[in-house]
């Protein structure tokens, strides 16, 4: 039962499997991400009180989830290779990492230009705000962490604790606006009742939402392949890959 | 036990553990990480005397209106449970309107009337394209009741 598993765990079976998925992410990402752009910059309305500029909404949103799904895969990751001592695992938690911290600073830029308008104000010290930062401080922390260790091993094993350890951060960002009396306006789309944006603006962001969701998977691929070059580097199969796509080339 | 269950209940004491730890934090800063105080705690006298801090809740609709011949702003805020008023000189955000959420720091004068230095507008979760919005007002749903500023009147 568990063959699929370990053969999918295996380096150079994940290699291939990655060079397959990619461009099946990566196109339909694009192609998601034209039509949603198109439809939220075009078809959909302007808001009834912020007028055109809610339409940041369909960046911020999709990148806001995007850096938390990235921390949680980073998180979960290392934790199973904390536990099984997977190297592929840790592959997946280091490829994560830059990913993640992209996402989450445009989260927080795009955050800032529509406070600016909408509130009278770039940044505040507001709880959603602030762990928001942290997210990003986590991810900056864990490749700088990976950056001062030299030994790989020694690397996976203490930037994985901290992906571990800095998980709570998670469910502090999602609920500071229920928790806490915030600037930042509640969730709109993760409420058990129906979300509260009207229908024409609400379907350009769950195409933006899927969109960026592909286009992770697909940027996750291209680190983890190089994740796994780079560790099996003096390995047999990467020589003869190398040696057959230099003839080809 | 195995190797691998130690690492395994390593993993989950870690996380148990930083989770426990994180709760406790939280709730110890409690009044620190209350971002604004809300009309009902400052009449309480819960919210800091001698001591800048904010305020949110809507703007009570008919209230705002200037001082002539200044650009001093007087308008009131409301929970639907109690009624604050505000002065503020200086520029209001654009989304600033009688009906909608803000946040105003700010200090408490001796007559309770809230001094702010800074306005913010606090827009809601609810977007809709304007006829939408034309519609639910004509039905007697407002758009804009903001549940987060409120005290729910029931």
């Amino acid at each position: 039962m568990w063959t699929w598993f370990h053969k999918l765990a295996s380096p150079p079976h994940f290699y291939r499997t990655a060079t397959v998925l990619e461009p099946w992410l990566f196109w339909p990402a694009l192609i998601l991400l034209g039509i949603g752009l198109y439809g939220g910059l075009i078809v959909a309305p302007a808001d009834y009180m912020q007028g055109d500029g809610y339409r940041i909404i369909y960046v911020h949103v999709p990148s806001s989830y995007l850096s938390m799904f990235s921390y949680v895969t980073m998180a979960v990751a290392s934790a199973i290779g904390l536990i099984w001592r997977m190297k592929l695992a840790f592959c997946v938690a280091v490829a994560c990492a830059p990913i993640g911290a992209a996402f989450t600073f445009l989260s927080l830029v795009t955050g800032a230009i529509w406070g600016q308008p909408m509130w009278g104000t770039w940044w505040v010290w507001d709880p959603r705000l602030t762990s928001q930062l942290i997210l990003f401080f986590l991810y900056l922390g864990y490749m700088f962490l990976r950056q001062a260790l030299a030994e790989t091993r020694q690397a996976d094993r203490a930037s994985g604790v901290l992906a571990v350890v800095g998980v709570v951060n998670i469910p502090i960002i999602h609920f500071s606006v229920e928790w806490w009396n915030s600037l930042h306006q509640p969730a709109s789309l993760s409420k058990l009742e129906a979300p509260s944006i009207a229908a024409d603006m609400l379907w350009p962001l769950l195409v933006m939402i899927l969109a960026y969701q592909l286009l992770m998977l697909a940027l996750l691929m291209t680190g983890i392949r190089a994740q796994v070059l780079e560790r099996e580097k003096n390995a047999r199969w990467v020589g003869e890959l190398i040696g057959r796509e230099g003839r080809g080339a | 036990m195995t190797p691998r269950r130690q690492r395994m209940l390593a993993v989950a004491i870690v996380f148990v553990g930083v989770s426990i730890a994180a709760t406790l934090v939280l709730r110890a800063l409690d009044m620190n990480t209350m971002y604004f105080f809300g009309p009902e705690e400052i009449v309480k006298g819960e919210a800091p005397v001698d001591k800048a801090f904010r305020l949110g809740g809507l703007v009570v609709d008919g209230s705002f209106h200037r001082e002539p011949g200044s650009l001093e702003a007087i308008f009131m805020v409301t929970d639907n449970v109690e009624i604050v008023t505000v002065s503020y000189t200086g520029v209001l955000p654009d989304l600033f309107t009688e009906g909608q959420g803000m946040v105003a720091t700010g200090m408490l004068r001796a007559d309770g009337v809230f001094v702010a230095d800074e306005v913010l507008a606090k827009h809601d979760e609810n977007y809709m394209s304007p006829e939408v919005a034309k519609m639910l007002e004509e039905k007697g749903h407002p758009a804009n009741a903001m549940d987060t500023l409120v005290e729910d009147p029931t």
